[in-house]
């Protein structure tokens, strides 16, 4: 009976349910996750707007590490395989998600690029996100970490326009450093405070993919994570009952 | 704009809900969505508008019950206020969202024969 507007008809029933919207994919999610854990795969979320220097930032970590450690790449686009094709050239084993008109990588992308190929015997798996500040924020896709790339030319405010986005990050990395000379008015204490009000627990790296600034800074990040990574892998359940 | 497929989910769950109760129709949807869940209540409600006809939804109401944000210090518990750093301000942890990241169908009314 309808007790919520009081009218009593006998014909409507309440149900209560309590479902996250977001199940199915956190499902998947989780399923990616213990994946990548078996494997030893450290993979980074790499979230950013559109030219936030995010594929540059790839491409510097392979010049300084190719050869060192395995690197493969997933790069979200709406259209398009430059990114992919790029990190290639960089020599990271790198295969487009091409998303259509989806704004954002979901779980089950990710895990059917798994399927199609994308090769799992890494290091370091890079999913880099299509560039956007507010959708790929809520979907996660079984990383380890999260990374936003916020570049300087975007002003100082993004973290508090984007507060989702940044609650959710390990590390920014505040990217095109080298452009401050350009922008006299950037007032770095700025992006900083504004980092801090909308995470927890602020992490921000200053970076330049063009001067190498910030690299060896970002290395070592890298290096610590896969190191954390490397002492929580071992026997997990696969989730789904299949092999990924 | 990921509010449509998640109407989207939306109208799933709620189908699947209305089919184990053989209910011939939808009267009303209860959702709840955090101030930092990541989602726009208006441009939900559009999605759902847009996606309900010819579902059990068609007539449907939707209800969103706004959930604010409430961060909290891990370790003593203290409320800890969002107009500043994220962090506690009696021992200075990282503050823990205790909620305002919801997204969820909480109930729905159904209609039986």
């Amino acid at each position: 009976m309808c007790d919520t507007c009081g009218c009593g008809d006998t014909r409507i029933v309440p149900v209560d349910v309590q479902a996250r919207l977001l199940d199915a994919n956190d499902r998947t999610a989780a399923h990616n996750r213990a994946h990548f854990r078996r494997r030893g795969v450290a993979a980074i979320n790499l979230m950013g707007s559109p030219g936030a220097g995010k594929t540059a930032i790839l491409e510097a970590t392979a010049r300084a590490l190719v050869g060192t450690w395995r690197m493969a790449a997933m790069t979200g686009d709406l259209e398009t395989a430059r990114d992919a094709d790029r990190l290639r050239s960089a020599g990271i084993n790198a295969t487009a998600i091409t998303t259509g008109s989806a704004c954002h990588l979901d779980a089950e992308m990710v895990h059917h690029a798994l399927h199609s190929g994308v090769s799992d015997a890494t290091d370091y798996l890079f999913i880099e996100n299509v560039g956007n500040l507010v959708c790929p924020a809520i979907y996660d896709l079984g990383q380890a970490v999260n990374v936003v790339a916020l570049s300087v030319a975007e002003g100082e405010d993004k973290p508090l326009k984007y507060p989702v986005m940044f609650r959710t990050a390990d590390l920014v990395l505040l990217t095109k450093i080298d452009l401050l000379a350009a922008l006299p008015e950037y007032d770095r204490s700025a992006v900083y405070a504004a980092v801090a009000r909308v995470m927890p627990a602020p992490h921000v790296l200053e970076v330049s993919a063009r001067t190498g600034t910030g690299i060896d800074a970002w290395l070592a990040w890298l290096g610590q994570l896969r190191t954390a990574n490397a002492m929580a892998a071992g026997p997990q359940p696969h989730a789904r009952g299949e092999s990924a | 704009m990921h509010e449509y497929s998640l109407v989207q989910a939306l109208l799933e769950r709620v189908a699947q809900a209305a089919a184990a109760h053989q209910a011939v129709a939808v009267h009303r949807v209860h959702v709840r969505i955090g101030a930092l869940a990541g989602v726009e209540a208006g441009l939900f409600a559009t999605a759902f508008d847009m996606l309900r006809p010819g579902t059990l939804c068609a007539a449907a109401e939707l209800v969103i019950n706004h959930e604010a944000s409430v961060w909290s210090c891990p370790s003593c518990a203290a409320p800890v206020p969002a107009d500043g750093a994220l962090a506690c301000p009696a021992c200075g942890w990282p503050a823990r969202l205790a909620s305002g990241d919801a997204l969820v169908l909480e109930r729905v009314e159904l209609e039986v024969a």
